[in-house]
């Protein structure tokens, strides 16, 4: 069996979706030649006015989207680049989330925001490596990070079929994870998963860190026994799910490629401290306070959280208490 | 499509200005907090375009908005239950003054922030249009709004996909102290040449010639031939907002609101009545207004433990605060 890239997960999702409810439409810019190489062979078969290329105006398609989910649609725009989420706050909070409150409850608005290719991709620098996601989870609006490419096809099906606006982070770096999918099926929003079972401490990795925790805790077998919990989506978060973990394993590090203040990693740690007694102090690993991705390879790793940090992390908190 | 119908209008405009001049007072009792944006001297547009549209035909508006949400036909005494909190308000008393929507009667909600409109309508007749409905739509907002990138990237997007969406400009002369002449640079029919959508400047006092103007212009939208843009030239009569009058602000000379006053749309449209009509249709609304000041104050206040309904469409429920 041919095994599924990421990318080809999401375009199955999409294309699924399409398939399934014809009020599913796809808007982006060069998204009818696939130039992201996600909505790839979607035009032909379904056509320009389900595979709409957009100007370069992002905050009035993105407002656009709003207006046709009110209207009955269900329209899932795919972003070039995540730094073009910081144009589009604005339309995202201020309109598509705040519109069922404030209406009373009269509409809802079901969009979903792909955005392939978030966080670092080598070379691109300050204004193409953000990994905005802490900042919708902070808003409030349901933010889906998936690490695996049964996880990619399952959240973003989930994601169209939520009647909320959805943002879905694909990152960069688990774009080319390859794996075997026998079971095409949706996954839940808010539920997340033990990738890897352990016993001394809870690893919390957030999309593509996934796959270096579950690397890590390979290299530390012997040493610490490592559980890997892979949230899958940050708002809302499985907080019984996580718990569970923790409660069993007394230690926690959180593994996350946001900003370090007022990232997901701080509310990971305060939510669990506040519910659970720990063996010991808990860390995080982040990127650093207000980071800029710099343009040498090198220095961009040095701001992305590592491996190296995480097993130092691991160490650390495992030998404390 | 109605045809012109100066009783009609006459009885929207009446309605808009008690409406309004009713919630001053309710503000000024306290009764409605946060205050309002007045749509005082601007009733003609609202009612103007609103009579050349059906009721399938959807709206967005601004935070000035209560004028383009009464004349869709929305309920005004739901919607000044609205303005003073109530469950029994348009939104359940969730959205006040400045979000009050009524998508029963197309109004997909009033806007607080200037030039976000436009897009969203646009793509809510779009969605609609493709699904076959045969449904325009009408967008109001500001002088302020045209220089705001975003409601210059919808024309452009309207005029691309030739989506029936009437762009109606405000013109009242400021964007709350800000003169038109200090933020325009060229004009604002010009904004509409360079998208080549047709554009028309009418006199946004006369309600009879808005809704002439409109009217032609969602003819030819139904015909096929997209967006267009209507700039009326109007005046507030009043404030930017009710709480403008304590901060003291001088910007305008009286002189200039006093010529303004005395072109009221209330007035010219009335003299277009025989005064019986207009006596009798006065009559009418302040029983309206009477019924509805009584609707608004009677409403329960919502209930605290439900301030978090509605979040979400999907039934997720956040968590609170904590404590
Ligand atoms: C994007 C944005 N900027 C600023 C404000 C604050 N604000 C509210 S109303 C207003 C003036 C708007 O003027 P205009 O568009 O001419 O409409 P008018 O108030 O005259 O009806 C401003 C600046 C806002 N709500 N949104």
């Amino acid at each position: 069996m041919p095994r599924l890239s990421y990318r080809r997960a999401l375009t199955r999702a999409l294309a699924d979706e399409m398939t399934r409810d014809e009020s599913v439409f796809l808007l982006g810019e060069d998204i009818r030649v696939a130039a992201a190489g996600v909505t790839t062979g979607l035009l032909k078969r379904f056509g320009p006015d389900r595979v709409l290329d957009t100007p370069l105006s992002e905050q009035a398609f993105t407002s656009f989207a709003t207006g046709a989910a009110l209207a009955g649609a269900r329209p899932v725009i795919e972003f070039q680049i995540p730094s073009l989420l910081f144009l589009v706050f604005e339309q995202i909070v201020n309109h598509a989330h705040k519109f069922p409150l404030m209406t009373g409850g009269q509409c809802a608005v079901p969009v979903t925001y792909l955005v392939p290719g978030s966080g670092s991709r080598t070379g691109w620098a300050g204004q193409h490596s953000d990994h905005p996601y802490s900042l919708f989870a902070h808003v409030g609006v349901t933010t889906v990070v998936p690490a695996t490419p049964a996880d990619a096809y399952g959240l973003l099906v989930s994601a169209i079929r939520c009647d909320d606006p959805v943002v879905v982070f694909a990152p960069a770096g688990a774009l080319d994870v390859r794996a075997d999918v026998t079971d095409f099926a949706p996954v839940p929003l808010g539920r997340g998963v033990v990738r890897r079972p352990g016993t001394d401490v809870t690893v919390v990795a957030v999309g593509h860190l996934v796959h270096d925790a579950l690397a890590v805790a390979d290299e530390l077998a012997g040493q610490v026994s490592v559980e890997v919990f892979d949230p899958r989506t940050l708002y809302p978060f499985d907080w019984d799910g996580l718990l569970d973990s923790v409660s069993r394993t007394g230690r926690l590090v959180v593994v996350d490629d946001s900003n370090r203040s007022c990232g997901i990693a701080g509310e990971i740690i305060a939510t669990v401290v506040e519910r659970v007694p720990l063996a010991a102090p808990p860390h995080r690993v982040t990127r650093p306070d207000g980071a800029v991705l710099p343009f040498a390879p090198a220095l961009d790793r040095a701001v992305q959280p590592g491996r190296d940090q995480l097993t130092a992390a691991i160490q650390l908190t495992c030998k404390d208490g | 499509m109605t045809g012109p119908d100066p009783v009609g209008l006459y009885r929207t405009v009446r309605l808009i200005r008690r409406f309004e001049e009713r919630a001053i007072e309710l503000v000024d009792a306290g009764e409605i907090v946060g205050g309002i944006h007045p749509y005082l001297g601007q009733e003609g547009v609202a009612a103007g375009v609103c009579a050349a549209l059906r009721v399938a035909d959807l709206v967005t508006g601004t935070h000035r908005g209560h004028g383009h949400v009464l004349a869709k036909g929305a309920d005004p005494a739901r919607m000044l239950a609205e303005l003073c909190g109530r469950v029994t308000g348009l939104n359940r008393g969730r959205g006040g003054s400045m979000h009050a929507a009524d998508f029963g009667v197309g109004v997909l909600g009033a806007n607080a922030i200037v030039g976000a409109a436009g897009a969203i309508l646009t793509g809510a007749v779009w969605a609609r249009r493709r699904r076959g409905d045969d449904v325009v739509g009408a967008t109001f907002f500001g002088d302020g709004a045209v220089n705001e990138g975003m409601l210059l990237e919808a024309f452009n997007l309207a005029a691309l996909w030739r989506v029936p969406v009437l762009f109606v400009c405000e013109n009242n002369g400021y964007a709350t102290t800000m003169p038109v002449e200090g933020a325009v640079a060229g004009t604002i029919a010009g904004r509409a040449a360079a998208f080549g959508m047709p554009a028309a400047t009418v006199d946004g006092q006369d309600p009879e010639k808005v809704r002439e103007v409109s009217a032609a212009a969602v003819a030819r939208m139904c015909a096929g031939g997209g967006p267009e843009l209507v700039e009326a030239r109007t005046y507030r009569f009043d404030a930017h907002h009710t709480f403008e009058h304590r901060v003291r602000l001088d910007y305008r000379p009286p002189e200039e609101v006093a010529a303004a006053r005395r072109r009221d749309p209330v007035l010219i449209q009335g003299d277009r009545l025989p005064a019986a009509v207009r006596a009798a249709i006065d009559a009418e609304v302040e029983a309206t207004l009477a019924a509805a000041v009584d609707f608004a104050l009677a409403g329960p206040a919502p209930d605290p433990a439900t301030a978090l309904d509605h979040l979400y469409a999907s039934g997720l429920t956040a968590r609170t605060g904590g404590g």
